[in-house]
């Protein structure tokens, strides 16, 4: 029994946050593994896996909007819930707190200009003629 | 040791700092020595927060911390003395800055408390039912502990620090003086070590503040009172039994007592008394009290040897906590009245480590950007005061114990509605929120009505006992699946 474990427990399967959903909160998790599914229509694209240490939600809680994916426990792992109020008055009292998510935020983007070259590439070698 | 005392006769002159570069005259740079006295969470934050910053300017900074204790020993030797609750807000705060808590150090995570009262009890829950509260302890465990299941909370911040390139001296300081407006720090034994700032994080239960006394800064140490913390071994168990993962605190009748609460730990619950000198039969009285009694197995005596300690909590900040290259975090500048004194290191740890790295280290560099955080937790205090005056009347009236009864259980049973009093009861518990936020929201016409309707019905009930019947069938009725 982890008596120390803090947040909450998600069992194989379950939605910690589900896309289009409002969000006031993020997450930090804890123990175990998250998968990061985007849904078009009924089809699932899964975007990357998370592990222990690593945040998810925080968009949501910086631009106002909508769950941009939705998020789900690859077996059981456990995610500890940041509010928007308490982590926003702590940010006005102190930005520096702010450091770890925008270094997670630039790090994504980085995944993302890499993930753009490369289909940019694809895209490009599909369209050059064939010699 | 030899390695620090070369660096600093090579270090530069107060003359030499770019004054111009940074609000203040005195301001640190690459190879800056920096003297932390005292490796508790306040030292311990300071350095982290101050070497994670430096890095991220790319800034060298050479730290030392002075801490003779070993967080690895059992017992008072290796013990910061404390009740051991880290706030749902702190442990939000430390998730955010990448300092998860590991279930190696956290005994028991906690998401809900127990409110006893004469009358009857109530369980309230957080919002999210979700654990969020850390109980840990300080040292690596109570004397007489027989086998270290858990590491010492003071230890892995420790390490924390330690790992982002501080230096731990072990050795115990013996004087502080001031050369050429330069701190000089000398260990037992050890040759006087110069610094560009000096950090004291040293608490009020030792003899240290005086050391800063004597060097005619200004600075007075916070006035404080003395509490009770004791820790009765049961075996995991028992203690999932008889208190589950919920701190149980108490609002009772008895003089001089503002607070009390049993922590669940690992193998160990945490008994935490606050309020004035709290002395030997008062802590009797408590252990005697019916609703305390229930908390233990039965027939539990208390055991004739166990550890307990008397430490000193402030009740009233320090006078003038900084001066030129001299900071006071944590207890021993300012903290919050009774609870979140861990938080309250955090938050001024990170304020003074901000302000060294990012604007400078004189007096006014300290008052313009560290001093705000420290007067901001001053002020919520003293609303503070307000709220335990409040409290202290409830706890000796009858009706309106009765009334925040019947107003947090009908908050409880109705998971929907608005929670106003459990998030009151909540907040001034566990330390989760400023005091000023939880007495604004007091003042909401909202939670004044419904608590001033509940303390009518109640005291209906309990005069007219053929009202207090049909209620009471009410309530059974409502209880049942």
């Amino acid at each position: 029994m982890d008596m120390g474990g803090l947040g909450k427990v998600y069992r194989d399967g379950e939605i910690v946050v589900r896309q289009g959903e409002m969000g006031d909160c993020m997450f930090v998790i804890q123990a175990g593994q998250l998968e990061v599914l985007r849904e078009e229509g009924a089809r699932e694209l899964r975007l990357t896996v998370l592990g222990k240490g690593d945040i998810f939600g925080e968009m949501a809680l910086f631009d106002g909007g909508v769950r941009s994916a939705t998020v789900r426990a690859l077996g059981e792992a456990r995610a500890l819930t940041l509010d928007k109020r308490t982590f926003l008055r702590r940010v006005h009292e102190d930005p520096s707190l702010a450091f770890r998510i925008l270094q997670t935020m630039s790090h994504r983007i980085r995944q993302l200009n890499g993930e753009l070259v490369r289909l940019k590439s694809e895209q490009t070698e599909m369209a050059a003629p064939r010699g | 040791m030899q390695r620090i005392a070369t660096a600093f006769h090579g270090s530069r002159r107060t003359s030499d700092f770019d004054d111009t570069r940074l609000d203040g005259a005195l301001a640190l740079e690459d190879d800056s020595r920096v003297a932390v006295i005292g490796g508790g969470p306040a030292g311990s934050f300071f350095t982290y927060f101050l070497l994670d910053m430096a890095q991220r300017i790319s800034m060298r900074l050479e730290v030392d911390i002075y801490e003779p204790r070993d967080f690895a020993v059992t017992g008072p030797a290796g013990c910061n003395m404390c009740g051991g609750i880290i706030s749902e807000s702190l442990v939000q705060h430390l998730a955010a800055e990448g300092i998860d808590l590991p279930s190696t150090v956290v005994e028991r995570a906690i998401d809900s408390y127990v409110l006893h009262m004469d009358e009857s009890d109530v369980r309230i829950g957080t919002p999210l039912q979700e654990k969020r509260i850390a109980a840990v302890h300080r040292g690596a465990g109570p004397r007489g502990m027989k086998e270290a299941k858990w590491r010492s909370f003071d230890g892995y911040l420790l390490d924390l620090a330690a790992g982002k390139g501080a230096h731990l001296v072990r050795g115990r300081v013996d004087d502080i003086s001031l050369k050429d407006g330069r701190p000089v720090v000398q260990t037992q034994g050890g040759s006087p070590q110069g610094y560009d700032l000096l950090v004291a994080a040293v608490g009020v239960n030792s003899s240290a503040p005086k050391l800063f006394e004597k060097l005619g800064l200004g600075y007075k140490p916070p006035r404080t009172t003395k509490t009770y913390v004791s820790e009765f071994y049961f075996g995991q168990e028992t203690v999932e039994k008889y208190l589950g993962s919920s701190m149980h605190v108490f609002l009772l009748h008895l003089p001089r007592l503002e607070f009390a609460a049993l922590i669940p730990k690992g193998d160990y619950i945490t008994l935490c008394l606050l309020g004035m000198d709290i002395d030997g039969p008062l802590v009797q009285s408590f252990l005697n009290a019916p609703e305390v009694k229930r908390c233990f197995p039965p027939g539990w005596s208390v055991p004739q040897d166990f550890c307990h300690c008397s430490p000193k909590i402030n009740f009233q900040a320090a006078t003038q906590p900084f001066a030129d290259r001299v900071v006071f975090v944590g207890d021993c500048g300012v903290t919050r009245l009774y609870k979140d004194g861990i938080g309250a290191a955090y938050r001024t740890a990170k304020a003074a480590a901000v302000t060294a790295v990012f604007s400078g280290v004189s007096a006014e560099d300290f008052r313009r950007h560290y001093w705000p955080t420290c007067r901001a937790i001053n002020t919520d205090n003293n609303i503070g005061k307000l709220i335990f005056i409040v409290t202290r009347q409830i706890q000796k009236n009858a009706h309106d114990r009765r009334g925040i009864l019947r107003m947090v259980s009908r908050e409880q049973q109705n998971p929907e509605g608005a929670r106003r009093m459990s998030t009151v009861l909540w907040d001034v518990f566990t330390g989760s929120a400023p005091y000023r936020e939880v007495f604004v929201r007091t003042l909401h016409p909202c939670f004044l009505g419904r608590f001033l309707w509940d303390i009518i019905v109640t005291t209906l009930v309990a005069i007219w006992p053929l009202h207090r019947d049909r209620a009471e069938a009410r309530m059974r009725w409502k209880r049942a699946p």
